[in-house]
């Protein structure tokens, strides 16, 4: 083992064994042996793919963010609301926490997410570092956990479905924007970013 | 009792940040102020968490209790003419379930009392489990932990549900919903248990195996 480089070497993050790294064909998922936990798995996109993804899901984004998710109708009177409005009305309703919360996990750090991946795909396009990349990619790993837009798009099937009972519910484009975004997201749950550590090369200073 | 091969026994740490193997003799190259770094990405580099076991039972504890005032208190008021009407978890399920949609009923339920209750119950095992070095049903805890981390999030649910509805429902005197404390406290013990199950370090479920060669 002394001859083998840290480099072709992979450790399991849940049992901590230790693996000879081999490159995996299309749709191959190497599992660990001890613990079953997924070691890596065959990555189909290309730096040009996922950098595509990226736009496509900034534009959704901001779709999803502008535009009002639902309007609800009552004796001829109607209200809607997007996200900051929701966002608004719960620090307005002395549910601050729940505002905080919500303005995180729903919009800064999905967009946080979106631009960094945006940059640093941008320059890994030609296989170098973007500046800055060492701490966007440490970043990167600490924001993952804690965007909840899919948990967000569920919320507000519940919600419309609550609200059908006693109002008219007109679904609005910001509702189908946020499916699309979900689609996106899911794609994107495959996508191990660590590889952006292989692809690319420090520029040599 | 098993060939694998362990990091910490051929004196390899995994960075937990980037992944990058790691050699952690005792020439320490990567030592920076007391403690070892990472040379690709610069996070600390830890054999195991630190203090993971004091620090997830402290987050999971803290969970817990918020998690009680969270099912107690209500989360939401429906208000309108004649009639105001305080919602808690629970009754917001039932409620979904008469008014017929008992499928959306289940998923709320799973997301906001079965989820919850399974990371309490879960962590508390792997907890307590791995504190005294039991092998018993090892495969199955790790599993155990992957489900937990993996589901947690989904939690957060019904804070999103009231957030919605009280942005929606503004109809002055007519119909108006708020939020009341309930879900502030719900809210925070997604969080603090999404905290929990991140502190705690799965490698310990397999540790203390070496002794029952």
């Amino acid at each position: 083992m002394s001859t083998a480089s840290p480099g072709t070497l992979l450790i399991c993050e849940h049992c901590d064994t230790v693996y000879r790294r081999r490159t995996l064909e299309r749709g191959e998922v190497a599992r660990c042996a001890c613990c079953l936990a997924e070691l890596e798995r065959h990555q189909p996109l290309g730096v040009n793919a996922l950098l595509a993804l990226v736009l496509t899901a900034m534009i959704v984004f901001v779709q999803a963010n502008m535009w009002p998710i639902v309007t609800l109708g009552l004796n001829g009177q109607y209200s809607g609301t997007t996200l900051w409005g929701m966002i608004i009305a719960m620090w307005q309703q002395q549910a601050q926490v729940v505002s905080v919360l919500a303005a995180v996990t729903l919009f800064f750090f999905p967009l946080t997410k979106m631009l960094v991946l945006g940059w640093l795909l941008w320059f890994a396009r030609a296989g170098r570092r973007a500046p800055g990349f060492v701490r966007l990619m440490v970043v990167l790993h600490h924001v993952g956990p804690w965007t909840m837009s899919e948990v967000f798009v569920l919320g507000a099937l519940v919600a419309i479905v609550k609200a059908h009972t006693y109002f008219d519910v007109v679904a609005d484009p910001g509702i189908y924007a946020y499916a699309a975004l979900t689609l996106l997201i899911t794609i994107f749950a495959g996508v191990d970013l660590r590889q952006l550590w292989d692809l690319t090369r420090e520029d040599p200073a | 009792m098993s060939a694998f091969p362990r990091a910490a026994e051929l004196g390899l740490i995994g960075c937990h940040v980037c992944g990058l193997t790691c050699r952690s003799g005792p020439g320490d190259e990567y030592l920076e102020g007391g403690h070892m770094v990472c040379p690709r990405c610069g996070s600390a580099l830890h054999r195991r968490k630190p203090n993971s076991f004091v620090r997830t039972w402290a987050l999971l504890i803290t969970g817990f209790l918020l998690y009680i005032p969270a099912n107690v208190l209500p989360i939401m008021r429906t208000a309108s003419l004649n009639d105001i009407d305080d919602n808690t978890i629970i009754s917001g399920v039932v409620e979904l379930w008469v008014k017929g949609s008992p499928d959306l009923a289940v998923i709320v339920f799973t997301a906001s009392i079965v989820v919850p209750m399974l990371k309490f119950l879960s962590m508390g095992t792997l907890l307590l489990s791995s504190q005294r070095g039991s092998d018993w049903a090892r495969p199955q805890r790790a599993k155990l932990y992957r489900l937990v981390e993996f589901i947690g999030y989904w939690s957060m649910l019904d804070v999103f549900v009231v957030a919605l509805l009280t942005a929606l429902v503004r109809f002055g005197l007519l119909s108006l919903v708020e939020p009341l404390p309930g879900v502030i406290f719900f809210g925070l013990t997604v969080v603090l248990t999404m905290l929990a199950s991140m502190s705690f370090d799965p490698r310990l479920i397999w540790d203390g195996r070496d002794t029952d060669d």
